[in-house]
């Protein structure tokens, strides 16, 4: 499928790899963005790199939509030049009890055992394919195939902050209480967000994650340093 | 003493904005800001600010506040929107204009008429920490402005300055233009490919309602069906703002300052940046109408309208009638402070 070029009004132009949620196009997404990000090119405000589609923000005073596509077809020509850098986090989670609240109805229709949910879970390295519908909101892939279960009918009205979810092929961290309508089948005690820190997010699109389980007694100690602001999450930089 | 604003009474959806928190929507984060960032623009200039200090963004209804400060200029901007001062005589201070006020005093802001929303600058701005380079408030996440959140009675905004500078007021001499029944105009896309020709004829020819539910994540319009080509979800991409997105109803919602970041539902066009101020303005209930222009010349009104809003910038003057002191405003000063000063 041919790159695609389509305007939002003045403002913003959407550079398109695709249709698909896929991990190909996610990489060509988030490679044009780290070329855009370096090429500063005049008038561009930001970009948000979605799973197919790379938004750039411009400036309509500062720049138009011919200077900036001509701009953005010359970084796409040396696509496939350059390799990036990946992040990997590992995210403590505790899959038990009341920070599991749909973990048995999981297993139950997807015809697993509660551990086996949480082995399939923790078993997977996860891309960070965007950030986006909450403030740090991560969208992560894939899921297991034996994972995959739509979203539940009955949203809820208010997820608890640090939910892990799944639904379709992803699985997310609620950064912020709100209402949503994923399966919970987990807790981390670290804090995604905090609007004090620049980035705010801890995660970012590209990014690589696993989930490590942890009991209850290691979930009330992170969530205690991690709100005292004395719990460090580390990452790996894996190689591109 | 530090030198403050207090809140009497709030008003109805009364929130510190500025130009918006630009940077950080890759990580979620809505850019928020003005829903109609010329008044914005004009009320800091009239209140001696540069054009993005953080504002007072008053919706539906003006709040009553309150003067902790030994003087303090406000400038008040957006649609009729007056300072009306309190007391024993109430005073009305007239509208697009600054105003010189005293320690003590209070005043509210009303009459916003035509437009649902208007500016209340204070010369040197608030003394508010900006969260991720903006002071804008973003309710939904609690982030920025004042504690996150609208503003309620009792709250203490800290002032920049503790003392208003010595000058001449200034006042806009014509009211901006606020684009009142005019169409207003849209890029198609970046879904249009999404809907049946049918849907563009539509949006191109019917008259819609805003809706009752509207804020400043976005205007539901109520109007004929929009109907949808093909499936009604789309993979998640990124989001304008204007951005006229339908979902599976078909009714379409034309999202402002503080939508979300990215979104599943195709967007049929979006308004261009030009008319965000003049749709930012519109009012529940209040009708629209849309047409379509190309993306050159989106970019063209853009430019056309900068130059407007410099020209009334610098048709910026002191209130004084032509020819002579303006012995109504002596006046009211005299009767409202009790002292003989000239408000201007």
């Amino acid at each position: 499928m041919p790159v695609k070029f389509l305007p939002c009004g003045d403002t913003a132009l959407v550079v398109e790899f695709g249709d698909r949620i896929d991990r190909g196009l996610s990489d060509r997404v988030l490679g044009l963005d780290a070329r855009l990000r370096a090429a500063r090119l005049p008038g561009v405000v930001e970009s948000v790199p979605t799973f197919r589609s790379l938004m750039v923000h411009y400036d309509p005073l500062r720049t138009d939509t011919e200077a900036l596509t001509a701009a953005i077809r010359a970084l796409l020509a040396g696509e496939l030049a350059s390799g990036r850098a990946r992040r990997l986090w590992r995210v403590p989670v505790c899959y038990e009890g009341e920070l599991a609240p749909d973990l048995a109805e999981v297993a139950e229709r997807t015809g697993l055992t509660s551990d086996r949910v949480v082995a399939l879970h923790t078993e997977a390295r996860y891309h960070v394919y965007m950030i986006g519908f909450l403030p740090g909101y991560p969208y992560m892939g894939d899921l297991a195939p034996a994972l995959v279960l739509p979203r539940r009918s009955d949203p809820r009205t208010r997820v608890p902050p640090g939910s892990v979810s799944i639904a379709t092929t992803m699985t997310a961290i609620y950064p912020v209480e709100s209402p949503g309508g994923w399966h919970l089948i987990g807790t981390t005690p670290i804090k995604i967000f905090d609007h004090e820190l620049s980035p705010p997010a801890l995660l970012a699109p590209g990014d690589a994650v696993e989930f490590e389980r942890i009991d209850r007694k290691a979930f009330a100690r992170i969530r205690e340093a991690s709100e005292r602001g004395t719990y460090r999450i580390d990452h790996k930089e894996l190689a591109a | 003493m530090s030198a403050a604003l207090r809140v009497v009474t709030p008003g109805l959806h009364t929130t510190v904005q500025d130009r918006g928190r630009f940077g950080f929507q890759a990580f979620g984060v809505p850019v928020s800001g003005a829903l109609d960032s010329e008044s914005l623009e004009i009320a800091n200039r009239l209140a001696g600010n540069s054009g993005d200090l953080a504002a007072l963004e008053i919706l539906h209804l003006g709040p009553t506040l309150e003067v902790a400060a030994d003087s303090l200029r406000v400038a008040v901007a957006g649609g009729s929107a007056e300072i009306e001062l309190l007391g024993d005589r109430p005073t009305t201070l007239g509208s697009w204009r600054s105003a010189l006020l005293r320690r003590g005093e209070a005043f509210r802001v009303h009459r916003l008429g035509a437009s649902v929303c208007c500016y209340l600058a204070v010369e040197g701005g608030f003394a508010l920490k900006p969260v991720l380079g903006s002071a804008s408030t973003y309710v939904r996440g609690g982030l920025g402005g004042f504690g996150g959140r609208a503003l309620a009675a009792g709250d203490v905004l800290p002032l920049a300055r503790e003392i208003a500078a010595e000058r001449t007021e200034l006042s806009l001499p014509a009211p901006l233009e606020l684009g009142g029944e005019r169409p207003i105009r849209i890029v198609l896309g970046p879904q249009q490919d999404h809907f049946s020709e049918a849907a563009i004829r539509t949006l191109l020819t019917a008259e819609f309602t805003i809706s009752k539910n509207a804020d400043r994540m976005g205007l539901r319009l109520e109007g004929p069906r929009l109907e949808h080509r093909g499936g009604w979800d789309i993979v998640s991409d990124g989001i304008a703002t204007g951005a006229i997105q339908v979902p599976g109803s078909g009714q379409a919602i034309l999202l402002l300052a503080d939508h979300q970041t990215t979104g599943g539902y195709p967007k049929i066009a979006t308004v261009i940046s030009a008319d965000l101020p003049v749709v930012g303005r519109r009012r529940p209930g209040d009708r629209i109408r849309f047409a379509a222009v190309e993306v050159a010349q989106a970019e063209r009104v853009r430019r056309e309208a900068r130059a407007a809003l410099d020209a009334a910038i610098a048709s910026m003057a002191p209130p004084r009638p032509a020819g002579g002191i303006d012995l109504q405003r002596l006046a009211e000063a005299n009767l409202i402070s009790g002292v003989v000063f000239d408000r201007d």
